[in-house]
């Protein structure tokens, strides 16, 4: 791991200890086993507020603790060893992102405060389709009076079903592929027209399709600039994929951590099953493939903090990198566990629905591959 | 901190202006001073005046001859040699391994010896260390240095060695003391003109001849020419392998992803033709994403541990980048020659572009890639055992 200020520090060690004591896998089981409606237990998100993270990006005029990316990874990273379920990625990194990006003053003061204390949950609303593609925007949104009605649906909202504002990905000119005529939107889940219809997914967390009928906004709904929201929607995205990739860097470094702690302790013809080399040796490059992942990972989030020029590639770097990491990892470390892995009473299986769920979100590897070539100008 | 670095900045800004001689701005230079090449010319002036700065070696102590930078110090040298388009012609086994084992092991007597003419290119050093019946299982060397009181004498072979027809010296590992594998392995230097050693080299597959065979006849060592203790050499010969490791991570290799040259990108658009901007073989472009994503997530990595190791010392996880330099490597150069296609399997003569041949040699080098430095599997070995702690390794 890079090497982390005083303040990484004292924060590494507060989420350490409380995903130990009291958001643990065993914690995420028991969520799971409740069926909480919108994918986490209640108290759990309760005491992420309390532990001020939903603010660690919001500036402390608007009640956050004004931190960093890189930060907010370290933080990440250790919920996503526990498999924490909480809106704390949607909301207060996706959804903050946004407003702290595109919002006016009177958006900021109006959206931060709320979500930096956890009283209000934002998402992102993005995909139309079961691809990963925002450079296809169809949902409509039609200049009514001053404002603007949406009709269209947007699908596998992540916190969609326990989410109180949207931030809408739009048309408000052109055709689905233009880069152009792209707004984002503020939109209310409780205002009249937005349909959720929550599912039920491999990982228990709280994903919802959401369909806009007319759905009636003003003009000061709108986040950014109408028919410019592209490059906005592109930065908040990127934001999402780090933050996202640094919380499955803690998804994988606890699977790779637990199969090699299985590979020290189950016995085989009279030996540490990690003493075969043909297991010793696909550990080893697991630990290459994970130290190769995190150094991506952490360029991202030190890129996104410095403002560099290669946001957008490192993004894409990040995520599908770790997303080849943790897909081997987690078959791995059922492979490895042997028949026990393949049992409901044992945590491995959790490790990898969480692992499908995330490889998706945001773009796949496929995804990424194509946008970083992209870049190579061929 | 910042003080002092932007402080250093413009020292490094002013000796540059002054010193690097601006006809090789953005040149890359006819071969390495340290290993083999005898410069000329402005070369010549560029590897004096960087080699009496001492910033061919930046970090190393100033008492040696040695830059004496910090490490932040260093960093913006490399900024601004990277600015200026000047780069160090000094390099070979000296700096990148021997020097820094040296000062580790070495006495003071032994550093004034050996440091100064390292830090300027003088001397080309090589490496005794693989023998034929000791590969990937190397403390079962045989090699035999008998002590002779105030000398050695060295008989026996050495292969695989790198560069040692033009070498002036060599650092290896012999035998001292037949009774014991791994205590019974001494350090010891000696000058390659020494009468008893004999070179041959090996022809490769790629038609070159990069390694060589050493053979030792009766050969008379001196005994200041040990490095450490007697029969304590495995520890320094071992310890030496973790700076070969990391030299990859070094300036050379941690910057594989820029590193200029014929790219795969280069010859997609030569091979293969782009339609709209955007390589039209689709199978194609995904491999070369997986290569060049591959080659960043490396330079990102090798530039973190470089970074955690200044803090926190060598580690063993810095084998990792070993086994990943000769994956990316092997990997580039065969896509490399299928991307020529049959332009790919040329071997000499006016009917192959030079740039294609020199390809198709490339790719058949690359192989040793996996083998030189510890094969992939002892890189393996070592992994599980020191960084996961694996047992049976």
């Amino acid at each position: 791991m890079a090497v982390l200020t005083e303040e990484q520090v004292i924060l590494q060690d507060q989420a350490k200890s409380w995903v130990n004591d009291a958001s643990s896998v065993t914690h995420f089981r028991a969520m799971r086993d409740a069926g909480h409606a919108n994918g986490y237990a209640p108290d759990t998100w309760q005491a992420v507020c309390e532990l001020g993270w939903a603010g660690i990006l919001i500036p402390e005029e608007y009640g956050g603790s004004g931190m960093d990316f890189r930060t907010f990874g370290v933080v990440l990273e250790e919920t996503g060893r526990g498999l924490t379920a909480s809106p704390l990625l949607a909301s207060g990194l996706v959804g903050a992102s946004a407003i702290l990006l595109g919002g006016t003053d009177a958006q900021k003061k109006q959206y931060l405060p709320s979500i930096a204390d956890g009283s209000v949950i934002a998402t992102l609303a993005v995909d139309e389709s079961s691809q990963h593609d925002p450079s296809m925007i169809a949902l409509a949104a039609n200049a009514v009076g001053d404002g603007y009605e949406l009709s269209g649906t947007k699908f596998f909202v992540v916190e969609g079903a326990a989410a109180d504002v949207l931030v809408v990905a739009a048309r408000t000119s052109g055709d689905a592929a233009d880069v152009d005529g792209v707004t984002l939107f503020l939109v209310d889940t409780a205002a009249n027209g937005v349909t959720r219809t929550p599912l039920s997914t491999v990982d228990s967390r709280g994903y919802a399709d959401i369909t806009f009928e007319r759905v009636a906004v003003g003009a000061d709904a709108v986040l950014g600039t109408v028919d410019n929201g592209r490059g906005l929607l592109e930065a908040v995205l990127d934001r999402g994929r780090a933050g996202l990739a640094a919380e499955m860097l803690g998804t994988g470094t606890e699977a790779f951590d637990r199969t090699l702690e299985y590979l020290k302790t189950r016995v085989q013809f009279d030996q540490v099953i990690g003493s075969f080399q043909s297991l010793g040796h696909r550990q080893a490059t697991h630990f290459m493939n994970m130290e190769f992942a995190r150094s991506c990972v952490e360029a991202a989030l030190t890129a996104i903090d410095q403002d560099g020029e290669d946001v957008a590639q490192l993004c894409s770097l990040a995520k599908s990198q770790m997303g080849e990491f943790l897909h081997a990892m987690t078959n791995d470390m059922i492979q490895m566990h042997g028949g026990i892995g393949m049992t409901d009473e044992f945590d491995a299986g959790f490790f990898l629905k969480r692992a499908r769920a995330t490889e998706a979100l945001f773009g796949n590897r496929a995804f990424h591959k194509k946008r970083y070539i992209g870049f190579s100008g061929i | 901190m910042t003080q002092d670095v932007n402080v250093f900045r413009e020292e490094a800004k002013a000796w540059l202006a002054d010193s690097f001689p601006t006809s090789l701005k953005g040149q890359l230079p006819p071969g390495i001073a340290g290993f083999g090449a005898k410069f000329t010319g402005d070369w010549k002036l560029w590897q004096e005046r960087l080699g009496e700065k001492g910033w061919s070696t930046p970090t190393w102590p100033a008492e040696y001859g040695g830059g004496g930078l910090s490490p932040e110090q260093a960093a913006v040298l490399r900024e601004e040699m990277k600015l200026a388009g000047a780069i160090n012609p000094i390099g070979g086994f000296g700096t990148m391994m021997w020097g820094p084992t040296l000062l580790d092991y070495g006495t003071d007597e032994q550093k004034q010896r050996y440091l100064p003419d390292i830090i300027r290119g003088n001397i080309h050093w090589c490496q005794g260390y693989s023998e034929p019946g000791a590969g990937s299982d190397l403390a079962s060397l045989q090699s035999f240095a008998e002590d002779r009181g105030d000398h050695f004498i060295i008989n026996g072979s050495k292969i695989w060695t790198s560069g040692a027809k033009e070498a002036d010296w060599m650092y290896g590992i012999f035998r001292t003391d037949k009774s014991n594998k791994y205590e019974g392995i001494s350090f010891i230097t000696l000058d390659m003109k020494s009468p008893g050693v004999e070179v041959k080299p090996i022809k490769l597959i790629s038609g070159n001849s990069p390694f060589n065979e050493v053979f030792f006849t009766d050969v008379v060592v001196p005994k200041d020419n040990l490095i450490g203790e007697k029969n304590k050499g495995w520890a320094i010969g071992k310890h030496l392998l973790l700076h070969e490791r990391s030299g990859i991570a070094g300036e050379g290799g941690g910057d594989v992803n820029g590193g200029g040259g014929y790219s795969l990108e280069d010859a997609a658009r030569d091979h293969l033709g782009l339609q709209d901007g955007v390589l039209a073989d689709g199978g194609m472009r995904e491999r070369i994403a997986d290569n060049k994503m591959f080659s960043h997530a490396f330079s990102l990595t090798a530039r973190r541990m470089s970074a955690e190791a200044a803090v926190n010392g060598p580690t063993p996880a810095i084998g990792i980048l070993k086994l990943a330099w000769a994956k990316f490597n092997q990997d580039r150069e065969e896509l490399m020659i299928e991307i020529m296609g049959n332009r790919g399997v040329g071997w000499e003569g006016d009917g192959f572009a030079p740039q294609e041949l020199a390809h198709t040699r490339a790719m058949l080098r690359s192989k040793a890639n996996s083998i030189e430095g510890g094969s992939n599997e002892v890189n393996l070995n070592l992994v599980a055992k020191r960084v996961l702690g694996l047992k049976g390794y």
